[in-house]
């Protein structure tokens, strides 16, 4: 089947590669997001590898206590101690990875009072408690885009199940579907977001239900009304002439035509699922206090308008993602359009 | 009355020349030259005609007259003046004081080139008043002058109708109206007639053909019917891939074509014999008083308070092997007879249709799928009919893996089998609808109603989108398959020329009820009810209707 299927995932491709802007954006943005994802092994205040007295330990995945490298202390070793440094270094060597900051890791030695700027140490400053705005960078681009992603998965499927299912049946299931979204679209969501964020503590997946109570409606509408007009056309009843159960004619011929309208919705719903995570951050009503996250950031250039490394990092980083997802959108948008003819 | 508005008319020989294009070349963006060095001339009170298929550039010839074209898309060489005013690189407001003016413009769909949201009074005071100082009640009276010129009845009441209160013809009324707003020196007819019913064509030749004579336009008629040039022009042009190849008098031209592909052309009417059916044929249909209504609601309950008889009362049988021809306008509902048939649409269905054994109009919804696989269509519109994500292959085969569960190479070999039967290569599978032409897919409908063998096909106006040559290929192949596999056909047209040369028996439709049935012959020599007496005479304007051709 997947070799039978090759030709014309080969079209898609190429018309994929044809829109070279969508094209590099999706390198840059894969490997921006795989780096990220590796978060710990390139920003951790823990050795990757360290070796002593012959033996071979990866501190990043395990827990070791002092003594284990020669300390007097049986609790989990501070490599960023020089005691401890001093300890290992004599009876073997340390690999670090290339930054010695964690998220949550706070730079004792800064010589000026956080946040600081610039530095070797720090090549983007530390923010107002003394962490590493590099690492936190880091960490908070990866859960940014997890959370976006997840997001937008979410409410893509919902949306089209519903738009499609109130589309392709109409009546009453159409009509009382209608008015159950104009009255949901009327609920002030950030009123409701405030509330529901001091009784439940926020976390990854909280706040991901109480964002997709109110993201999901963004595709039904628009599936919706492709699936309406794609219902009347030929090859619709031609399919019904072929005897086709009226499930299959909604998944093979109806849904995959409302596509390229939900596809260019895609990145738009992604790009808006980074930032309304990012203003609830923000605002500090989104991830725990604490937390790496882009929101946490741009909110700490504002409070520090002294420490401008802070905004300049955070505001760069945000515009640059939200541009990739838009070329990648379009090149994505221009795969699945049969009539795009290549050059 | 139309004495004091417009000059008198001039005869066609010796007027000056409204039009002159000379060595005219339109190249796209994309590289593609649709128009290849174009020359004619036309004088005062002459109708050319520019015959040619689809894509032979005589559309994109027209609207460089007007410099119609978007003009970051296309170059332009060559020369096109009227009347003396160079058309090609000239500025804007001087295109705007020849267009519409000096020339007007009829476009082929009445039912997009008028807007919907302004009436038609508007539509045409804006073309006068655009052009002429009249205002108030002058432009008033000017308006419901050229409605009555166009023959729109009861123009003074008609000025607030919008376009959608109008038929089709009516709405070309209105589009031959505007465009004659200030008696142009030209007037450019695209296909104007090509969108309408044939009684109705006629009335708009007619129309534009009385206006010529007394206005003394002269008319760049555009169309790919070769009939009608024959009635309507007085010099033709023939164009293919974007070159005149051939042009001269119509009599002398249609007497003594020169071009092969003028030949090819000529010879390319719908020509042949129904296969005819064995003696002991036994019946695959057989229809009794079939109803179609479509309930009207209103009130406040939405209760039923009328019916449109879509389809009423219609009978007929056909035997195995056989072509039943089923004429008539649009709006006759011989659509909605066909669409019935294969229970395709939601109204309230009535009386009887015997199909292999069972009343189709009352068979459970399952047992009728099952069924399904004995009764095929094929729809008109090439385009709509194919489902644009899907390749070639999974069209065809869709029907056949749902009714017979094959090994995926079984059925890529039967796709392949049927693609060469309906004259498609077979790597055609892995390619996508929107890269055939329009006869191709329409070969690729045929393709997926053949696939599982059915006993029955519907054919909807198989052939109206396609050009001439193409409706000839179809036709013949349709003939084949029907000889080879004793296929039995429902063949829908308002083509009178396509139904006869397939057609065994002959089903004349008007107002969803039967105007008359008979033996296609029979009904061609002697038809019986005045309205195909009407059909005939509009589609074979050559002949008397008796004498058939």
């Amino acid at each position: 089947m997947a070799g039978r299927l090759s030709p014309l995932w080969q079209r898609r491709l190429d018309a994929f590669r044809a829109n070279r802007r969508g094209w590099w954006s999706l390198w840059i943005f894969s490997t921006l997001f795989v780096v990220s994802l590796l978060a710990e092994v390139i920003a951790n205040d823990r050795p990757i590898l360290v070796g002593y007295d012959g033996g071979l330990y990866a501190p990043v995945l395990k827990e070791y206590p002092e003594t284990t490298f020669g300390g007097i202390f049986p609790t989990p070793a501070d490599y960023r101690d020089p005691e401890v440094q001093g300890l290992i270094e004599e009876k073997g060597w340390i690999l670090w990875p290339p930054v010695r900051f964690s998220a949550q890791t706070v730079n004792f030695t800064l010589q000026q009072p956080a946040p600081s700027p610039p530095s070797l140490e720090n090549p983007l400053g530390t923010d107002d408690q003394g962490r590493d705005v590099l690492a936190r960078l880091l960490y908070g681009f990866r859960l940014s885009v997890l959370f976006g992603l997840v997001l937008t998965v979410a409410s893509s499927v919902i949306g089209i199940l519903a738009g499609a299912v109130q589309g392709f049946f109409g009546g009453w299931l159409d009509l009382l579907g209608q008015r159950f979204l104009e009255i949901w679209g009327g609920l002030p969501q950030l009123f409701i977001l405030i509330i529901v964020s001091s009784i439940i503590v926020p976390g990854f997946w909280t706040l991901l239900i109480v964002l997709l109570l109110f993201s999901w409606t963004a595709l039904v509408g628009l599936v919706r009304a492709e699936v309406l007009r794609a219902r009347s056309l030929d090859y619709v009843r031609a399919a019904r002439a072929l005897g086709l159960p009226e499930g299959r004619i909604l998944l093979r011929h109806v849904l995959p035509n409302a596509m390229v309208a939900t596809f260019t919705f895609a990145p738009f719903i992604l790009s808006g699922s980074l930032v309304s995570l990012t203003a609830l951050d923000f605002l500090g009503l989104g991830m725990p206090p604490g937390s790496a996250s882009l929101g946490e950031l741009l909110s700490q250039g504002k409070e520090n308008l002294q420490a401008p490394w802070l905004g300049i990092t955070g505001f760069v980083v945000l515009a640059a993602l939200l541009t990739l997802l838009v070329f990648i959108g379009e090149a994505v948008r221009d795969a699945f359009d049969p009539r795009k003819t290549l050059r | 009355m139309t004495s004091s508005v417009f000059p008198s008319a001039f005869g066609g020989d010796g007027g000056e020349t409204v039009l002159s294009v000379s060595g005219l070349s339109v190249t796209f963006r994309s590289g593609v030259q649709a128009v290849r060095d174009v020359s004619f001339t036309i004088r005062r009170g002459e109708t050319l005609a520019l015959v040619g298929e689809s894509g032979s550039g005589k559309s994109v010839t027209a609207l460089s007259v007007l410099q119609l074209l978007p003009p970051s898309g296309v170059t332009l060489s060559g020369s096109v003046s009227v009347l003396g005013t160079e058309m090609v690189g000239a500025a804007l407001p001087v295109l705007q004081t020849v267009r519409g003016n000096r020339v007007g413009m009829v476009f082929q769909e009445p039912m997009t080139s008028l807007n919907p949201l302004h009436s038609i009074g508007q539509q045409v005071e804006e073309a006068v008043s655009l052009h002429q100082p009249l205002r108030g009640p002058a432009l008033r009276a000017r308006v419901v002058e050229l409605l009555t010129l166009v023959g729109l009845p009861n123009p003074e009441k008609r000025l607030n109708a919008l376009p959608h209160e109008l038929s089709g013809g009516q709405r070309q009324r209105v589009m031959i109206a505007m465009a004659l707003a200030n008696s142009p020196d030209l007037l450019i007819a695209d296909e104007p007639t090509t969108a309408l019913d044939v009684t109705i064509q006629a009335q708009i030749l007619d129309l534009l053909r009385d206006l010529q004579r007394r206005i003394g336009m002269a008319v760049l008629f555009i169309t790919h019917d070769l009939t009608l040039v024959r009635q309507f022009a007085g010099r033709v042009c023939v164009m293919k891939g974007g070159q005149i190849v051939e042009s001269g008098d119509t009599a002398a031209l249609f007497a003594d074509p020169q071009h092969a592909y003028t030949r090819h052309l000529l010879a390319s009417h719908p020509s042949g014999q129904p296969v005819p059916v064995a003696e002991d044929a036994e019946d695959v249909l057989a229809v009794e008083t079939l109803k179609v209504w479509f309930p009207v609601r209103g009130g406040l309950f939405r209760r039923v308070t009328d019916h449109i008889r879509a389809v009423n009362g219609v009978s007929f049988r056909l035997r195995q092997g056989e072509t039943l021809g089923v004429v008539g306008e649009s709006g006759s509902g011989k659509t909605t007879l066909a669409l019935a048939l294969l229970r395709l649409v939601q109204g309230d269905l009535g009386g009887r249709a015997v199909f292999a054994g069972s009343d189709l109009m009352t068979l459970p919804r399952p047992a009728l799928r099952a069924l399904r696989r004995d009764m095929q269509v094929v729809f008109q519109d090439p385009f709509g009919s194919l489902s644009p994500r899907m390749s070639v292959g999974e069209i065809i085969a869709e029907g056949l893996r749902l009714h017979d569960p094959l090994p995926e190479a079984e059925i890529r070999a039967q796709v392949a089998a049927v693609l060469e039967e309906v004259g498609l290569p077979t790597d055609s599978q892995d390619r996508y609808p929107h890269e055939f032409s329009g006869g191709q897919r329409q070969r690729i409908s045929i393709a997926r109603a053949l696939i599982l063998r059915p006993r029955l096909i519907v054919l909807d106006e198989p052939t109206s989108a396609l050009d001439l040559t193409v409706q000839a290929q179809i036709i013949s192949l349709l003939r084949d398959l029907q000889r080879r596999y004793r296929l039995t056909y429902l063949f829908i047209s308002h083509d009178l020329r396509v139904v006869r040369v397939l057609a065994h028996r002959l089903l004349v439709m008007r107002g969803g009820e039967v105007m008359e049935d008979g033996e296609t012959e029979a009904v061609f020599a002697a038809p019986r009810h005045p309205y195909t007496r009407a059909l005939l005479a509009a589609a074979f304007p050559d002949q008397d209707a008796g004498s058939g051709l």
